[in-house]
């Protein structure tokens, strides 16, 4: 299936994501902020889709939109924000960090316009991946391959869920 | 307008990830910071699957593993948040100085 209006979906996409970026480091109210990083999330996903990865996308909106968000709202819901709303909310050495973040961003285009695979990264037909058969192929890598990656990620996953239940209990 | 190549990509996933290093540098609210944490998380996201178009399915594989890992070190950051919380009563990242002499 051939692609369609790309170039404005890829704007429409990464505005929204880019303006969901702007608003998390913006906001004061932390549910805003939230939200504004939902809204990235989603985006992002449909980036992802365009790029012919269906299978990240889903993942995306499934565990990062769908887990990890609702998560941190009912954190904020536990943790009491009404004070800090009415503090100042940017610390004093926000000029430098602003700058250095910024060159940091540009050190990081240059990197990619000064190596000698730009003309690969500037191509336009870049080969359009099956659709239909990316999750079989994941699925081979992951249990293939990066088996040994998988396991660890899933030891991850225990050591983590033990240390927060540990972490937020009353009395150990 | 010009086709949307591989560099597009790049560069949205650049400025996501200022963004995410901006919001860590300068608010004082911890729950923000952790926020912008995964914003940095998801702007390497983009870039690995941006390249993995070119370069073959290693990169969507590698950035499943960092949405996992994205999770594990939420849920570990937000119950140390908790319990800090439990203790002080603020989320002030200045308030954070117990080990300052």
């Amino acid at each position: 299936m051939q692609p369609v209006a790309t170039t404005f979906f890829f704007y429409l996409l990464s505005g929204l994501a880019l303006l969901g970026g702007v608003l998390v480091i913006t906001r004061k109210n932390a549910v805003h902020s939230a939200l504004a990083l939902i809204l990235t999330l989603l985006a992002l996903a449909g980036l992802y889709l365009m790029l012919y990865a269906p299978f990240v996308a889903g993942v995306q909106i499934i565990l990062y939109a769908g887990g990890i968000m609702v998560l941190f709202l009912f954190v904020i819901m536990l943790v009491n924000l009404e004070r800090s709303q009415k503090e100042e909310q940017f610390n004093k050495q926000w000029v430098i960090g602003t700058v250095a973040a910024v060159v940091t961003g540009i050190l990081f285009v240059l990197v990619f316009v000064k190596s000698k695979e730009l003309p690969n990264l500037v191509r336009e037909h870049v080969a359009q991946l099956p659709e239909q058969s990316n999750t079989q192929q994941i699925a081979v890598f992951l249990y293939g391959n990066y088996m040994f990656t998988f396991e660890i990620a899933s030891l991850l996953l225990l050591v983590a869920m033990i240390g927060a239940v540990v972490m937020a209990k009353k009395r150990i | 307008m010009a086709p949307i190549t591989t560099f597009h990509y790049l560069v949205v996933a650049a400025a996501l990830f200022v963004l995410g290093v901006i919001g860590v540098l300068t608010r004082r609210n911890v729950v923000i910071v952790l926020m912008s944490i995964e914003l940095i998380l998801n702007a390497v996201n983009l870039n690995l699957v941006a390249f993995s178009r070119l370069w073959g399915l290693q990169g969507q594989v590698f950035s499943i593993f960092v949405i996992t890992d994205a999770a594990a070190e939420a849920a570990v950051g937000l119950g140390i948040l908790i319990a800090f919380f439990r203790n002080k009563e603020t989320v002030n990242v200045d308030e954070v100085d117990l080990l300052k002499w």
